[in-house]
């Protein structure tokens, strides 16, 4: 199963590879964010999964490149994204298609965990997509991610794990909720707005 | 306002100031225990109070508590945390003192005397224990003791289960704490071996004759303890024929109400559902068989007639599902008893945490009497006297349950008390003077000739560890006695 979708993100990642626009935005988001944490580790992992492909990747991406895509075509790689966090607070974000909420939560400074940095190990990163029509647009979660889910707090109806939603141009204006897990965390139970 | 009050609310913004700023004296704090629960609430103060320096001790020269000893060599995913952790130890406000035990190195008044605030979190280090005839047989081991020599626990290394002389095992309990042990018994080697598994451990299960593994429940399939993935995970080993009996899968009202609000109670009974109705495959090939046994409840141990004082079986009283209340069924006896023979048992029915001297603690529940973190003085349940500067997170607050991650939430919530307690002034004038933090427990340490492992120590420890596994195409090889681990703390 995780095969499965490593195949798929990995395909995906070989078409923006092609387009060549993979590389000066990854390289962009790495710039702004040198120091970004997940980096230390990438060379010594060993792992394989979705998200390290996509780190690992843009670690490599770092080195200079030839590729001089345009600004305007750039632009329609990327998506708006809104995190609205625990005090309700918007964050407007714009997200590289391929890239998980995850990583660009991370990138944009918003707090998201990710305990087990995008491995399906762990429900730190559980966001709920405020508008069930955008939550109709993802693809069913897979088992690993269901089993994850089961232990998030404040689980609802449109609830996934950000790092197993990955930008792609239908999720344009997608808004995630940020789930409050402050007062009474055993009996959470956080309502997402009605649209 | 009238002026009283303007005084203390001006009073209590210059105290909240003053523990807020780096220019004044720091405000110290102190957090036992280097699990999930205490990185977790040194993050979580850092992050809030920027005049916050926080020293985190542990017993072990190794930090992060049960995601080193506790979760399964197989689950690497589940540790990659620590990445996080480590990045917490290196903050410029934190430090890491390893070696260093809260009841002997240094009591709970020297460090309440030496910082504004204590937050225990050393965790459960104990077993619940049955209670029953036998349980000091040899071959019965806590579930707990068991992960920890798997883990290579420095306490546990000569733990030295016999897995030779049986080809039965019985666990007591369907929590994960039971399906890892499970899987781990039944597991290939092979497929163990490029783990961080202990090298005792796996040289040991190379050689085990376990065969058939019993996961006994006192409930039903539909009461299960366990979560899907490792239910999944424990369903899939290859080589192993799964047994449930058909009949214990029917579900009354009862299940079926109790079901309805818990998710993950009903996609366990799914899986479980789904692996009765597959047929075990040709058994008797060498295949090795894992059953699942609801409805019983351990009555007495029974022990060897050959090999006195060992055990050699189990006597189960069968159980039936009694409704206490809404959605909720507790087992009782039904008179009726039978016997499961075996070699080896591992009770995994619950962890319990242990009280140092000088702590208000609930014996019956085995937690540390607490309100939203802030430690209780005595167990009258008066919420208004609490332990000043002192709190709790993690299991020794909630109890040994949970996941990594509701600790996050745990450290949330003692974290928010503590600055409650902090922009109220809850903390009388003596605490809010300068205390000696740091630098008061490392000479304090040095003078009773503790010694100190800090968290470069660790990383020492971390790189030895790495190398050695390299050479066995492990992603590392864990020392496992104290001497060993102490020594590579100066590599």
């Amino acid at each position: 199963m995780l095969s499965s979708r490593l195949v798929r993100v990995g395909a995906c990642l070989a078409k923006e590879l092609y387009r060549g626009k993979f590389v000066s935005m990854f390289r962009s988001g790495y710039i702004q964010r040198p120091h970004y944490k997940h980096l230390h580790n990438l060379q010594s992992s060993t792992r394989v999964c979705p998200d390290t492909i996509i780190q690992r990747y843009r670690y490599l991406s770092t080195t200079p490149t030839t590729n001089a895509s345009e600004e305007g075509s750039e632009e329609k790689e990327m998506i708006s994204v809104t995190f609205v966090d625990k005090d309700g607070e918007e964050n407007h974000i714009k997200v590289p298609i391929g890239m998980s909420m995850l990583e660009a939560a991370h990138q944009n400074d918003i707090e998201l965990e990710g305990a087990c940095e995008g491995s399906l190990a762990c429900s730190t990163c559980h966001v709920i997509v405020m508008d069930m029509e955008y939550y109709n647009k993802l693809e069913e979660p897979a088992d690993e991610e269901n089993d994850m889910l089961d232990l998030a707090f404040g689980l609802t109806e449109t609830s996934r794990l950000g790092c197993q939603v990955i930008a792609k141009p239908e999720l344009d204006g997608i808004r995630l909720a940020i789930p409050a897990a402050t007062r009474n965390f055993a009996v959470d139970g956080y309502v997402p707005k009605p649209h | 306002m009238n002026f009283r009050k303007m005084a203390i609310f001006q009073a209590r913004e210059w105290l909240r100031r003053s523990f807020s700023t780096v220019y004044s004296h720091p405000f110290c704090v102190c957090i036992v225990g280097s699990g999930p629960a205490g990185f977790y609430t040194a993050e979580k103060i850092l992050k809030r109070h920027q005049g916050a320096q926080v020293d985190i001790i542990d017993r072990l020269p190794t930090p992060f508590g049960l995601v080193r000893s506790g979760v399964a060599p197989d689950h690497p995913e589940t540790k990659i945390v620590i990445n996080q952790f480590s990045r917490v130890a290196h903050h410029d406000r934190c430090s890491f003192f390893g070696n260093v035990t809260l009841g002997s190195s240094i009591s709970l008044s020297e460090l309440r005397y030496l910082y504004h605030v204590v937050v225990l979190a050393y965790g459960a280090e104990s077993d619940r224990s049955l209670g029953i005839p036998g349980e000091n047989l040899t071959g019965i081991h806590s579930a707990r003791e068991f992960v920890w020599w798997y883990n290579g626990h420095p306490d546990c290394k000569n733990l030295d289960p016999d897995l030779k002389s049986t080809d039965t095992a019985v666990i007591l309990g369907q929590g994960n704490v039971a399906l890892d042990a499970a899987r781990i018994l039944l597991r290939p080697t092979k497929e163990l071996a490029t783990t961080d598994i202990a090298e005792h451990a796996l040289a040991a299960l190379e050689k085990s004759t376990i065969r058939k593994v019993y996961l006994v429940g006192r409930r039903g399939p539909a009461q299960s303890a366990c979560t899907a993935k490792e239910l999944r995970e424990v369903l899939g080993i290859s080589h192993v024929d799964v047994h449930i009996q058909a009949s214990d899968l029917h579900k009354t009202m009862a299940d079926e109400e109790e079901m309805k609000n818990n998710r993950i109670q009903r996609r366990v009974y799914e899986l479980l559902s789904k692996a009765t109705t597959i047929t075990p495959s040709n058994a008797g090939s060498g295949q090795r068989e894992l059953h699942f046994v609801f409805f019983r409840k351990p009555d007495c141990f029974l022990e060897s007639d050959d090999k006195s004082g060992c055990v050699s079986g189990i006597n189960f009283e069968k159980t039936v599902l009694k409704s206490v209340g809404p959605g909720r069924q507790i087992a009782v006896g039904t008179g009726q008893f039978e016997d499961l023979r075996c070699g080896m048992v591992l009770k995994s029915i619950g962890y319990k945490s242990v009280p140092v001297h000088g702590l208000p603690f609930d014996h019956q529940k085995g937690v540390v009497l607490n309100i939203r973190g802030r430690v209780l003085s005595d167990a009258s349940g008066d919420p208004t006297l609490y332990e000043e500067g002192l709190y709790v997170c993690g299991w020794l607050k909630r109890g040994p349950t949970g996941i990594i991650a509701t600790n996050l939430y745990c450290a949330e919530e003692t974290v928010a008390s503590i600055s409650e307690d902090l922009e109220q002034g809850v903390f009388t004038t003596s605490s809010s003077l300068p205390k000696p933090g740091t630098e008061g427990l490392l000479q304090l340490l040095y003078n009773r000739n503790v010694r100190v492992v800090p968290f470069i120590g660790w990383e020492n420890i971390d790189s030895e560890e790495k190398k050695l596994g390299s050479l066995r195409n492990k992603p590392r090889e864990k020392l496992t006695t104290w001497d060993e681990l102490l020594e590579a703390t100066l590599k």
